[in-house]
């Protein structure tokens, strides 16, 4: 009971639960700042009304979601130093120039140019006001690329040296932190991923009109523009995957270890990737698998004769170099969420191109079960993302920043279980409401459907409900 | 001059920067319940800073991570050992951020009074809390020699701190409503100009017996005419306002807020955390800071982009330049069922 009320434990855990609850809404934002973009830049374009209410009606989606992001964001940039104090100490000469560049770059932009956007409709020249929309998108994608080199630090920290009498880690190469191989990889990787969670929110909700037999104007292109982007971006997410899982086996190979619970060194066609296992994922008690021979070694390695190394040669190696301890994660979380984020993110794809086919040439499934699934497939790729970074960052224990500083020693010092747990119970409560309010809205916006067109002409100033709060 | 120096200042500039400008959302938002008489009026209210909080807020998003850059320790030091307090501060700039957004959703007037409330707290409790906060960074506060806040929250609740946090509120509140009177049109505009006096009036007190207390006890060579100049500053305001002149009136409460905080640096000033138990374990801006490679890039950032970041935000407030008025909001799409009785004018004349 005594470990459970510790406040590393519960700090651990607040980390994990405020950190994936912001990040529902990050995805939604980047992918939907640009969607929101892109049929704005049609609007302008072609002067049609079916692109100004589709860029009204998902700017609305859109704006309900950046709420979320911009509050619950100023949470996980406090935690740092209220729950993790000695891990900022020790790592913020290097680890806070990303974030300050992050806000000073990112956050000033997209912050500035989303309030020009939502109340410049009709102060604001068109293109200017186009080009708003686009600052904000730009904005998102940029502090995903300084968050991700923060946290890539963490995974593989470069471009540093250890003081040993100030107890920290010195910043000597800004370029290396910035260009640090595993952030190079993993944010291409999430960028595209976010692109399939906003076309999978984008379908969802097309599909509950087009299931209804309205506005099909405005949500049969919507429909088909989001499943080609979820197809394209889930060719690129598959690809940047790959590269990441490259970069992960050479930075962290006590983590791929665990993602396939491979306990021994393994080489060819015994590096098999097991699609299914039944049993303890421990390698002892293996009741019945599905595995492709050489599909391990060849992620690993893109060679199919390539080594793979296990948990216990890993472990004996960091032993010698680390001291004493257990090196390795929860083996059984990172091996299914592993999987879980790939199968779900392939799923989403397939259910993509099943539904380009059915409404290929101007075909409207009539099957209610078509929709349906369309309608509910929408948590399919954000579910893939939030297991995906619970896989990278359960991963990377018991480190909290690899090799240098372990999780248990980076909490603050000073803070009680009591502190804690009233922090933990109140964001729990708040978010927890604000959730059903924000689905709620959502959902209410969603079903609205599209702002009937402007009567007169195409370029008038739209409906006010953009316009003021 | 010393980087780590230059920094402090920085780090100092993004606060002032902060309480400038979500100062005023913070008194806009404390002034619903006392000129919004009706929801048309709170809609305006709240229309004035609209298209800026959000900007606005992100200063302390900037502010906090160049402290993390700039000084470590102090980040460390202070996160965690205001750690309750900031909690109260976040759930409440939470509950505020989402308020502006979700209010207009609905037009049920259930719905917009549930989050005009979270507004109004969500305002309150930060314009307290952060005067409490510096108050007590300026005293200095319990540290142990690993630089870790040894006292609890009830220890930031002293009275020096408190009146520190009422002069931050008060500040913040009369700032909001002069911002009002300069952003709106018509009878709210005039019982803005009105409840400015008022509550410019009780502001130059409390401020002037919090700004000398800190100078008694914490006085620095150059806090000493920042206080002043801020007092001087404030009183400005205040004949500016009780003259009708509102543009004057509200860049003089810019300024006083300005100088009134860098009055806090300076007294704090080379310290940024003392201890007030043994000098031994106060954070400096030289045991503080971060190594001087990583000030020199995180210069070459800020020299680079805060030009553009003033700029594009300058151009923002050009853009709305414009006074609100009840006639340019638009009719909700459901019938309301506000009666005027339901706001409830305290101060509001």
């Amino acid at each position: 009971m005594n470990d459970i009320l510790s406040p590393l434990v519960l700090s651990q855990w607040q980390f994990g639960l405020t950190t994936i609850y912001h990040f529902l809404f990050i995805p939604i934002t980047i992918g939907m700042a640009t969607t929101t973009a892109v049929f704005q830049t049609a609007w302008y374009r072609t002067a049609k009304v079916k692109y100004l209410q589709l860029t009204q009606f998902f700017g609305k989606i859109f704006l309900i979601n950046f709420a979320m992001g911009v509050v619950t964001g100023i949470v996980q940039e406090f935690q740092f130093g209220m729950n993790w104090s000695t891990y900022s100490r020790f790592v913020g000469d290097v680890f806070g120039a990303p974030l300050a560049m992050e806000g000073l770059l990112a956050f000033f932009l997209e912050a500035t140019f989303i309030g020009l956007w939502i109340f410049g409709w009709d102060k604001l020249p068109k293109g200017v006001h186009l080009a708003t929309i686009w600052v904000t998108a730009a904005g998102t994608i940029l502090s995903a690329y300084f968050i991700l080199a923060a946290n890539a630090f963490m995974q593989n920290p470069v471009g540093f040296r250890i003081n040993e009498a100030r107890g920290r880690a010195e910043l000597t190469d800004i370029w290396a932190v910035l260009t640090n191989k595993v952030s190079l990889a993993s944010f291409p990787h999430t960028i595209t991923a976010s692109f399939m969670v906003s076309a999978a929110l984008v379908i969802c909700i097309a599909a509950w009109h087009l299931a209804r037999q309205q506005n099909l104007d405005t949500m049969r292109p919507a429909i088909i523009f989001a499943m080609w982007t979820m197809i394209g971006a889930g060719i690129l997410t598959v690809l940047t995957g790959d590269q990441l899982g490259l970069v992960m086996v050479q930075t962290q190979p006590m983590k791929m270890a665990a993602a396939e619970a491979a306990y021994n060194t393994v080489s060819g066609s015994d590096a098999s990737f097991s699609i299914f296992t039944l049993g303890t994922p421990d390698g002892v008690n293996e009741l019945f698998s599905i595995r492709i021979p050489y599909l391990l070694s060849f992620l690993s390695t893109h060679t199919l004769t390539g080594t793979v190394e296990g948990i216990n040669d890993l472990q004996a190696q960091y032993r010698t170099l680390y001291g004493p301890g257990n090196y390795a994660p929860v083996v059984w979380a990172t091996y299914w969420s592993f999987r879980w984020m790939i199968g779900l993110g392939m799923l989403s794809v397939l259910l993509s191109a099943v539904g380009l086919w059915l409404m290929r040439k101007g075909r409207l499934p009539k099957n209610a079960w078509v929709w349906r699934i369309a309608v509910w497939a929408f948590p399919l790729p954000l579910a893939a993302m939030i297991v995906g970074w619970i896989f990278t960052e359960m991963g990377r224990q018991p480190w909290i920043v690899f090799s240098l500083l372990k999780t248990s020693d980076g909490v603050s010092p000073n803070l009680t279980g009591l502190d804690v747990l009233i922090s933990i119970v109140a964001f729990t409560l708040i978010y927890g409401i604000l959730a059903v309010v924000e689905f709620r809205l959502l959902k209410r916006a969603a079903q609205k459907g599209p702002e009937g067109a402007p009567l007169s002409d195409a370029s008038e100033a739209p409906t006010a409900t953009v316009t003021v709060y | 001059m010393d980087l780590n120096i230059l920094w402090f200042w920085i780090v100092g500039f993004f606060f002032i920067g902060y309480f400038v400008l979500d100062g005023f959302d913070f008194g806009v938002g404390m002034a619903l319940p006392f000129l919004g008489r009706d929801d048309i009026d709170r809609r305006v209210m709240i229309n004035t800073i609209g298209p800026v909080w959000d900007m606005n807020e992100t200063w302390l998003i900037v502010a906090g991570a160049s402290l993390f850059a700039a000084f470590p320790e102090w980040y460390a030091t202070l996160f965690s050992g205001f750690y309750l307090a900031l909690l109260l501060i976040l759930l409440a700039l939470i509950a505020r951020g989402v308020s502006f957004e979700y209010r207009h959703h609905r037009p049920e007037s259930r719905w917009k009074k549930w989050f005009d409330g979270m507004i109004v707290v969500g305002s309150v409790v930060p314009a307290l809390l952060w005067g409490v906060a510096f108050a007590n960074i300026v005293q200095g506060v319990a540290l142990d020699s690993g630089h870790n806040y040894t006292g609890t929250l009830f220890d930031l609740l002293n009275p020096y701190a408190l009146l520190g946090g009422l002069t931050t509120l008060l500040l913040f509140f009369t700032h909001g409503v002069v911002f009002i009177s300069l952003k709106t049109d018509g009878d709210l505009r005039l019982r803005a100009r009105k409840l400015a006096v008022r509550s410019g009036a009780l502001t130059i007190i409390v401020a002037a017996v919090f700004l000398l207390w800190t100078n008694l006890a914490n006085g620095q060579v150059a806090s000493w005419p920042l206080a002043i100049l801020a007092a001087v500053l404030l009183i400005a305001s205040f004949f500016a306002n009780l003259r009708g002149r509102e543009r004057y009136a509200f860049s003089l409460m810019a300024g006083t807020i300005a100088v009134a905080v860098a009055s806090l640096f300076a007294a704090l000033f080379p310290d940024v955390m003392p201890a007030s138990n043994d000098v031994a374990n106060s954070l400096t801006i030289a045991n503080a800071s971060s190594t001087p490679y990583t000030l020199s890039v995180m210069s070459w950032v800020a020299v680079a982009v805060l030009p553009f970041v003033l700029a594009y935000q300058a151009y923002t407030y050009w853009v709305f330049r414009k006074r609100i008025t009840r006639a340019s909001m638009p009719e909700d799409t459901q019938p309301r069922s506000d009666s005027p009785s339901a706001s409830a004018p305290v101060l509001g004349g």
